[in-house]
């Protein structure tokens, strides 16, 4: 089996490769880092990262000549189990408002929209370590304990996405209010939090996603 | 509910650590990958590299060491000293670097912060303040490990950098540094009041207190301190421990 982790020039990863690799090693999966659509395209799960601005991820992506249509060829219609991580979750949506608005994959319809704690107090970015709270099962939540006393994970964010359909939603965080910490649909998933930066409940989570068979 | 974050800070000079680490029996204490291995092991929240690398030709062992940590640690990255260029900050990043942290190329030139912000996302620009108090209510920046005055008053350039799009203020007393007395806790409420984005206190840790003092009078989101964790006196743990029994959320995963 085979893991390919997109490389659109945006973002860690390095650590995401790494992190995918340690998780991967037991199962015996290949995890090839790639900015080629027919790689994409071969690859048994695709991994999406993100670090930055919605609008430039965006642009990144679409620089690659081929590669959202490789995307939209493996996973929606493929039916290839899918994980976006960050700003490669956000692009699920139908679009960013980040620094003016940028069309989404629309994968997971909503928007991305800015982070407004409701006390004054708390800052933004949304910066650190955060329970998640759970919607519903999901396969890559199996064996992680969530809630107030369940594991953490780590949060770098100062957007994130409100789906239109609250089924969508996998788990959430609370940060004076809700926010989406994972969403979810078919074969599609995404992480708000740095699964790659998550110690013991990242490398469960990505362990999870290599056993996963929507 | 976010916890309040408890960050150690190693000096590393030519791709060593400086002041070495004892607090666990490291085959090699002067191996920065080995300390960030026992520090992520012992529930550090995030891992602070700063490079004090002088000499040109061995800017480039950061590079290494970063990539070494990423590839065993999976736990967030800040690495600061000597960022001046995009090109800098891009090589730490695919590194595997989480946070570049800019201090003095950012006193020189203010628009690197908006130019650094807008390329690489504001969660990952730390603008580093050094300062050092000058009058009752006044807070002055200085570069080159205090040494140089810049005139440039503490709060006000906080606030511009933030403006400018630094997502977190990393905060050092100079005053305090090293002297094991507690972080200035007026200078870090006054900063951390005037901007909306989180702020790590630096400078002066002694004893598990001064951790506490920093989150629940400075207002700072994230404690930083070297020397009370890398000579054993105190483990992270025992920080959490310390920090959780005075009520502040911490992470003990």
């Amino acid at each position: 089996m085979s893991v390919a982790i997109v490389d659109y020039g945006s973002g860690n990863l390095h650590s995401a490769h790494k992190a995918v690799e340690r998780a991967a090693a037991e199962q015996g999966v290949r995890v090839i880092v790639t900015s080629d659509p027919d790689v994409v395209r071969g690859a048994d799960r695709i991994v999406l990262p993100g670090v930055g601005a919605f609008a430039d991820c965006r642009r990144g992506l679409d620089n690659v000549t081929g590669m959202v249509e490789a995307l939209e060829e493996s996973v929606i219609k493929g039916g290839k189990p899918f994980l976006g991580i960050c700003v490669g979750m956000q692009l699920l949506a139908s679009r960013g408002l980040e620094h003016g608005v940028a069309q989404g994959l629309n994968w997971i319809p909503g928007e991305v929209v800015e982070i407004k704690p409701a006390s004054p107090d708390l800052k933004v970015p949304h910066m650190g370590w955060n329970t998640l709270e759970a919607r519903r099962s999901h396969p890559l939540l199996k064996d992680i304990p969530v809630g107030e006393n369940g594991l953490h994970a780590y949060f770098v964010h100062s957007y994130h996405l409100k789906t239109a359909d609250p089924a969508h939603i996998v788990a959430t965080t609370e940060y004076g209010g809700e926010l989406t910490a994972m969403v979810g649909r078919d074969n599609i998933v995404g992480t708000q939090f740095h699964p790659e930066k998550s110690q013991k409940l990242g490398l469960a989570l990505i362990a999870n996603f290599l056993r996963w068979a929507p | 509910m976010l916890k309040c974050r408890v960050i150690p800070c190693l000096d590393v000079k030519d791709g060593r650590v400086v002041k070495g680490v004892n607090f666990v029996d490291l085959k090699d204490a002067g191996d920065p990958v080995e300390s960030a291995i026992a520090y992520d092991a012992a529930g550090a929240d995030e891992l602070c590299f700063l490079d004090i690398t002088a000499s040109h030709e061995n800017r480039g062992t950061i590079l290494d060491v970063v990539q070494r940590t990423a590839e065993a640690c999976f736990m967030p990255l800040t690495v600061g000293g000597g960022v001046r260029t995009t090109d800098d900050i891009r090589n730490l990043l695919l590194a595997g670097a989480d946070k570049v942290s800019i201090m003095t190329a950012a006193v020189n030139n203010r628009d690197f912060v908006r130019e650094a912000a807008e390329k690489f996302g504001s969660q990952c620009i730390v603008v580093a303040i050094d300062a050092k108090q000058v009058a009752a209510d006044r807070w002055e920046i200085f570069t080159h490990g205090g040494r140089k005055p810049t005139g440039l008053d503490a709060i006000q350039y906080a606030k511009e950098v933030v403006a400018l799009g630094a997502g977190e203020i990393l905060l050092t007393s100079m005053d305090r540094d090293g002297t094991k007395s507690g972080f200035d806790i007026t200078l870090t409420r006054a900063i951390a009041d005037a901007v909306n984005v989180p702020l790590i206190a630096s400078g002066g840790v002694g004893n598990l207190d001064h951790l506490v003092d920093g989150i629940q009078d400075g207002h700072a989101t994230a404690v930083l301190a070297a020397s009370i964790f890398h000579f054993g006196e105190f483990t992270i743990r025992q920080a959490k421990e310390h920090m959780k029994n005075a009520g502040l959320p911490v992470r003990m995963d």
